[in-house]
């Protein structure tokens, strides 16, 4: 008997490898959200910028709602994506500044551009565990009746949008290629 | 050509590793001598080897040869000559190249101080890390080569490197961290090494005790480093974040800190042995952890390099031979060890064991809460985000818990202390600490809260513990001066070590409730209180560096119309890949560091910006200096020298007994 407690950290570490194992199959860069062909969560909450805002406000087109915060350097990268994405008018996008403090996302977008239609202030975090969110930065697709159509998670740069965002939203609009 | 030899060099090393990850041990089991001696030359030759494959690697980036394709992506013509060489660390295949001659440093370092110990127990310590170092060096050959080419045609230029990285914390951040993390292996060598040979004795510890130790320092340092460089760059004045990359060299570090205590009982006492192994096992298991979730992809994280999932299997199968085989080896080995239980409820053993407990369970919520979100996903298929509330949560009471005990261990007597000795000793310094707690905070920050009450008391619980311990031990001496020679090094170094918990203690509370931050716009003339201080914007300038264009601010500070300091925080763009960045501008004072970070300036030709004013955030840091010291310290004690005499003499002896396990 005293000899399997010697055993048992064997037990628990292969229990933690096939878990690890397991883990790598994740692809957490297109991880399932639950929300997938479900609507947005109901939330009433302030913009960065103080103003309230709800469901309501959301675009009533298909648009992107893209997880960030002023911590995030990935954020940075994908940055220059959506401040091209907003000159052009391919798309709204509206963000979520998540976990973060009001302060820092307003100076935040002061340095680095605002390519946002409204950014959801979302303090507590709140709002991002009822999204399902794993960490800024991630990205969903919201189809014109506020219902999640895809999930992106990381960083979506020109390739991304290229390869993933550009067939799935060409689906969306019935088969009408950008 | 001159990669290709770096390529060539990392086979030599890998051909060199597989000769000293088998003839040595084999040796040392049949007692051949010709193959145990090998060991160490074949050390010195890994050593050279990677050594040189690492400086062929920071020629390429000095000659900007962008036929490379680690240094294509890493550095760019315009990058500074410091950087250049410093960004061979600046992704994942060249940051596995130092991590791995660092472990040949350590190698080289345990063949040189190996003198004390038996031959046969230095070939089994430098043949466990040779076999470490020949799945590092299979792994960097496999799949993540930094001396691959760029096929067909090189590009013109490089794609830079990272500009939050262009900073002085990255030329010594990572480094640093590294060696203290894969310190832990040669103490993990020993703790297998010690499983094979049957040989845990007070000497085993004594051998792997100043190697503890050193490695600990270092890592303190290193973590440290990471988080003040954090603080300074980031930009958001925090100094932890818990982020999933964070966490491992702190579970890591908790170990580390278990285990150094506990290889001081196994020394002094001659217990606690299979305990101790098991710790060296898993604080060599946190730095392997470390590697795999920054390299596999497996969390998404600010430090996570880029992922690929054939990387994150071969890890495993690293981690599941050297973890699971040491495990296993343990679970067989472990019950032969008797240790000889000759101590009461009430001692410094048990104290210690209390610490262990302490910390061992720390690291393990940290631990949980960093793969949590992870095993969640694979067993529900569902989703959760875990962040800073859990870990304070769960991590501020244990440490109060663990400060309340470091105060009464020290004081404690092995084999058995009376309760009744205690509470004599430690009356007066409780009653005096908890007046300092209440009466510090509101003589500094003139308010009352508790928090601050709470950790100022316990600082002040270590310290005066300390205090009147030192006078314990000097007690009986003539005069204090011969009292305080009287005691040793390694005395010392955990009186200073725990003086750097009363410190960071100190900081991390006062910092935690009292920092005050404030987002402004402010034209040239105007200015802002903030706490105390008055910061004024005196105007703005354009600044141009080597590889950025960007705009300064200077903002004048004064306090009761005293001038303190003036700040200049400047908006960079980066040349080569026109990503902006923050140079935030900070005063550092003993008492309180001032500092502004600069947002973008208004079409009225305002500026925003943040400004911070953080109380004794230094006090953080500089706790972990005295821990770091403490740790060199406690190394360099005198009798892990004085014995190396008396050692050889015995390891003749040795030699012979090491045939059959001693039990």
């Amino acid at each position: 008997m005293t000899r399997f407690v010697f055993f048992l950290p064997v037990i628990v570490f292969f229990a933690l490898a096939v878990l690890l194992w397991q883990g790598l199959f994740l692809d957490t860069k297109a991880l399932p959200s639950m929300l997938i062909d479900k609507p947005m969560p109901e939330f009433a909450l302030t913009t960065v910028d103080g103003e309230e805002v709800t469901n309501v406000d959301l675009p009533d087109q298909i648009f992107l709602l893209n997880i960030w915060g002023s911590y995030c350097l990935p954020c940075l990268i994908e940055h220059p994506t959506f401040m091209r994405l907003a000159e052009e008018g391919e798309i709204p996008v509206v963000g979520v500044n998540y976990r973060d403090r009001q302060g820092l996302a307003v100076n935040w977008l002061g340095e680095n551009g605002n390519p946002f239609e409204f950014s959801i202030l979302d303090e507590s975090g709140r709002f991002g565990i009822d999204l399902g969110v794993y960490g800024a930065p991630e990205t969903y697709l919201v189809d014109s009746d506020g219902v999640i159509r895809y999930r992106h998670v990381s960083v979506l740069d020109e390739s991304v949008w290229r390869e993933e965002f550009i067939p799935a939203i060409a689906e969306l609009r019935g088969g009408v290629s950008l | 050509m001159v990669p290709e030899l770096g390529s060539f060099s990392l086979i030599l090393a890998l051909l060199l590793c597989v000769i000293l990850g088998t003839l040595p041990i084999i040796g040392a089991s049949t007692n051949n001598v010709l193959w145990m001696s090998l060991a160490r030359p074949l050390s010195a030759g890994v050593f050279v080897f990677v050594g040189l494959a690492l400086a062929i690697l920071a020629y390429a980036f000095v000659t900007d040869d962008f036929s490379v394709q680690f240094v294509a992506q890493h550095s760019n013509s315009l990058l500074p000559m410091r950087y250049k060489f410093t960004a061979v660390w600046g992704g994942h295949e060249g940051s596995f190249l130092l991590w791995t001659f660092m472990l040949t440093g350590w190698m080289v370092a345990v063949s040189i101080y190996s003198n004390s110990m038996p031959l046969d127990f230095s070939s089994r310590v430098l043949g466990i890390l040779g076999m470490l170092c020949f799945s590092y060096l299979l792994f960097m050959l496999a799949t993540s080569n930094p001396f691959d080419r760029v096929v067909p045609l090189p590009p013109a230029d490089g794609a830079d490197l990272n500009s939050a990285l262009q900073d002085f914390g990255f030329i010594v951040h990572p480094p640093t961290l590294y060696m203290g993390y894969v310190g832990f292996s040669v103490v993990f060598a020993f703790a297998v090494a010690a499983l094979l040979s049957g040989r845990l004795d007070s000497a085993w510890a004594r051998w792997c005790r100043p190697w503890a130790n050193i490695s600990w320092a270092i890592l303190t340092i290193g973590i440290a480093l990471g988080s003040w460089w954090a603080y300074y760059e980031l930009g958001w004045g925090g100094w932890w974040a818990w982020d999933p990359v964070e966490n491992p060299p702190l579970i890591t570090w908790l170990f580390g800190t278990a285990l150094i205590h506990s290889l001081a009982v196994t020394e002094k006492r001659g217990v606690f042995k299979s305990w101790t192994i098991m710790l060296a096992i898993l604080a060599f298991s946190g730095s392997l952890l470390g590697t795999f979730i920054t390299r596999s992809g497996l969390l998404t994280s600010v430090h996570a390099f880029a992922s690929d999932p054939s990387r994150g299997f071969f890890i495993l199968g690293i981690l599941a031979v050297a973890i699971g085989g040491s495990l296993i080896l343990f679970a067989i080995r472990a019950p032969m060890l008797k240790s000889d239980f000759s101590f009461d409820l009430v001692s410094r053993e048990i104290f210690l064991l209390v610490n262990n407990v302490i910390l061992v369970v720390s690291a393990a919520s940290v631990f949980l809460g960093t793969l949590f979100p992870m095993v969640y996903q694979a067993v529900t298929d569902d989703l959760i985000s875990i962040g800073p509330p859990y870990f304070n949560l769960i991590f501020v009471p244990l440490m109060i818990l663990l400060v309340i005990f470091v105060g009464i261990g020290p004081i404690s007597r092995w084999k058995k202390t009376s309760v009744s000795f205690l509470i004599k000793q430690l009356t007066k310094v409780a009653l005096a600490s908890i007046a300092i707690g209440v009466a510090l905070p509101l003589v500094i920050l003139m308010e009352f809260s508790l928090p601050a009450t709470i950790a100022m008391a316990l600082a002040a619980w270590i310290v005066l513990g300390m205090v009147k311990d030192i006078a314990n031990k000097t007690a009986n001496k003539p005069d204090l001066i011969t009292g305080l020679r009287s005691l040793s090094y390694s005395y010392y170094g955990m009186q200073a070590a725990h003086f750097g918990i009363a410190l960071m203690v100190t900081g991390v509370a006062l910092t935690s409730y009292f920092s005050t931050e404030k987002s402004v716009l402010l034209d040239a003339g105007q200015s802002i209180d903030v706490g105390s201080y008055v910061f004024t914007l005196e105007g703005s300038s354009q600044v141009r560096g080597p590889n950025y264009v960007g705009d300064e601010v200077a903002m004048s500070v004064t306090k009761a119309d005293v001038p303190i300091a003036t700040l200049l925080p400047q908006r960079r763009i980066y040349i080569a890949t026109g990503t902006p960045s923050t140079e935030m501008a900070i005063d550092a004072g003993f008492l309180r560091d001032l500092f502004v970070t600069l947002g973008e300036q208004k079409e009225s030709g305002a500026w925003s910006m943040t400004i911070y004013v953080k109380p004794f955030i230094r006090w953080i840091w500089l706790g972990a200096i005295f821990m770091a010291f403490g740790g060199s310290l406690a190394a360099a004690d005198k009798r892990y020298r004085k014995l190396k005499k008396r050692a050889e003499d015995k390891a003749l002896i040795n030699a012979a007994e090491a045939l059959q396990p001693v039990s």
